[in-house]
């Protein structure tokens, strides 16, 4: 029996001004309303476009549970389309990546398609005079997202035609973006090195909300970073400090640490940790790349651009960025209680090659299947989709340093270990849930 | 310095993952060279652990770490504690360069890792570079190419 469905009412209540309801996390029927109003309502990400850098090259992902594929057309624009065969169904790129020249060939029955997805051929044509085909969806060719962004690289779609323009939608929160891409020399960006792909038992809501709960680090990681800390005491006087350990120590930065950091909401569910330094922050210098950057933009330029060491930005619904190691994590939905978490890493284009090494070391030591920062927070989260079942208490709080004054959907700057993000992303939720109902 | 015999390096990969499936962590990182390495790979045939992603690729230290990690009070993702279990085939060796104290095994294996009511099978090959060091053989690099190194894992806690 639907309880959600057609049910505005029922919606609405779940989400309450601290706290919001188990079934946000836990139950089926809300999850397939949020694929159908969340992801469809709001600039889902799609990719970089270095990983469509010639023409017919595509890639294949998803939007929510809908599978989408963006391609470079012929005329060197990118176009996202549903990833499907007009005439039965039928998924027409398979492999994640590739080129297929000028135009898609279905492997069923042969339909081809322009890189953009009109209708290029069917074999036997013949058989389909006179019926009336050009008006049917099928005679339409492969079904283009309309909305399509693609921002200094960074490929956005928006399924439905109700919600905000890009511009809008996102606002200063593109500002963690450009910090990103302006730490090339060459103002560009390319994917590199491989994604780690990382299969979670957990709602995709329980990974958004942790790229900011800095509460947990030196609690939930004390196994992993601590025991890094711990181990290292025993190293030779004088020893250099590896790279891996600089990475590992912050996670047990104490609370002050994270208070004094700083979070910024933005409207639309968009914010970020990080807004005075980071756990990015004390990494050695690379050689040789502050000369590249002030050389592309002025010493001075050069310096602001580093400075920024935001920490974590969240883009609602279901992206976090790093800009400082300029790394990509999407939290992929595939049902309540499943999330696939992809991390992926970019080249800084004529930087040195030891940037993009630390990256990749970031990505493995804390993003990968085999990682023990995972381990930590996977436990957690796992232990968290199980608890939630208890019926005696149904609400997940969001409570902490909140103000009855809190303005929803506006821009501020407060303490680091604030909730408001949370609360933050939970009013957008509320809003792009209802927008099409 | 005598150099070990196809028995010893055959007999030597064996003990190995005996050590891990007994829990033995240790006397397991005992069994690498200073400079050693573990070194599982993202991508299939990967050649480069620098530029490219890996799954892991930890030196004696990051080793140490894990298995400091493993016996933590609070480590809770080993609450309770993973289990695991190798099945190999005789370990083939691939190169014997006495010249260069080097000496390469490759060893097709299934690896179950299991926690709780979950329990995951994985097929792998292992390459072991080794060298005798002060009359003993120690890892310099042990390589897991699994097969499906590029599929979306859960957690992997111990060592395949
Ligand atoms: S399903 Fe694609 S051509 Fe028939
Ligand atoms: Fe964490």
């Amino acid at each position: 029996m639907a309880r959600y469905r057609g049910n505005l009412e029922a919606i609405k209540g779940l989400v309450r001004e601290t706290e919001v309801h188990r079934d946000v996390y836990i139950d089926e029927e809300v999850f397939q309303l949020e694929m159908e109003h969340v992801f469809a309502n709001t600039w889902a990400y799609v990719g970089h476009d270095s990983q469509v850098a010639k023409p017919g090259d595509y890639y294949g992902t998803t939007i929510g549970t809908q599978p989408i594929l963006m391609v470079r057309h012929t005329d060197n624009t990118v176009k996202v389309l549903h990833n499907r065969c007009p005439h039965k169904g039928t998924r027409i790129t398979t492999e994640s990546c590739g080129n297929t020249g000028k135009f898609f060939r279905c492997p069923y029955h042969a339909w081809s398609f322009k890189t953009d997805g009109s209708l290029l051929a069917i074999p036997l044509k013949k058989g389909y005079e006179n019926t009336g085909v050009e008006q049917s969806h099928a005679g339409r060719g492969m079904s283009p997202v309309k909305h399509v962004h693609n921002y200094r690289g960074f490929v956005f779609a928006k399924l439905n035609d109700v919600g905000p323009g890009f511009e809008e939608f996102f606002g200063d929160s593109l500002s963690s973006f450009d910090n990103m891409v302006d730490r090339s020399p060459a103002g560009r960006l390319e994917v590199a090195g491989g994604v780690l792909r990382y299969m979670h038992n957990c709602n995709w809501k329980m990974l958004v909300e942790n790229q900011t709960d800095t509460c947990h680090p030196m609690v939930a990681h004390e196994s992993s970073a601590g025991t890094a800390i711990e181990v290292w005491k025993n190293a030779p006087p004088g020893a250099k400090k590896p790279m891996a350990v600089e990475i590992y120590a912050p996670f047990m930065a104490p609370y002050e640490f994270f208070e004094n950091m700083g979070i910024r909401v933005w409207p639309n569910g968009h914010g970020h940790t990080g807004v005075h330094h980071s756990i990015h922050s004390d990494y050695s210098a690379v050689p040789g790349y502050f000369e590249k950057m002030a050389a592309a933009h002025g010493e001075e330029r050069a310096k602001a651009i580093l400075n920024e060491n935001r920490h974590n930005t969240v883009y609602f619904p279901n992206i976090m960025i790093k800009g400082p190691i300029q790394l990509v994590r999407v939290f992929k939905p595939i049902a309540a209680n499943k999330t696939l978490v992809e991390s992926w890493t970019f080249r800084l284009v004529d930087a040195p090659d030891m940037l993009l090494e630390r990256t990749l070391m970031y990505n493995r030591l804390i993003n990968a299947p085999t990682s023990v920062v995972g381990h930590d927070d996977l436990e957690m989260y796992e232990r968290a989709q199980e608890g939630l079942h208890v019926d005696a208490n149904q609400w997940v709080n969001l409570q902490r340093l909140y103000d009855p004054s809190e303005v929803p959907d506006t821009t501020a700057v407060t303490n680091g270990t604030t909730e408001w993000q949370m609360r933050n992303q939970f009013r957008a939720w509320s809003k792009f849930m209802t927008m099409s109902m | 310095m005598t150099a070990p015999t196809d028995q010893q390096l055959i007999d030597f990969v064996i003990r190995e993952t005996r050590l891990i499936d007994q829990h033995r962590f240790e006397e397991w990182l005992d069994l690498f060279a200073e400079d050693g390495f573990y070194w599982m790979p993202l991508e299939w045939g990967q050649t480069d652990p620098r530029l490219t992603t890996s799954l892991m690729y930890e030196d004696k230290l990051l080793l140490k770490i894990r298995v400091e990690r493993l016996k933590g009070n609070r480590t809770f993702s080993q609450k309770p504690k993973s289990r695991c279990h190798h099945v190999l085939q005789t370990p083939q060796v691939d190169s014997r360069n006495e010249a260069a104290n080097e000496y390469v095994t490759w060893t097709p294996m299934h690896y179950v890792e299991t926690r709780l009511d979950q329990q995951d099978l994985y097929a792998a090959w292992a390459t072991h570079t080794l060298a005798m060091v002060d009359g003993a053989l120690k890892i310099k690099l042990k390589r897991v190419d699994i097969v499906n190194c590029d599929a979306a894992f859960g957690n992997i806690q111990l060592f395949m």
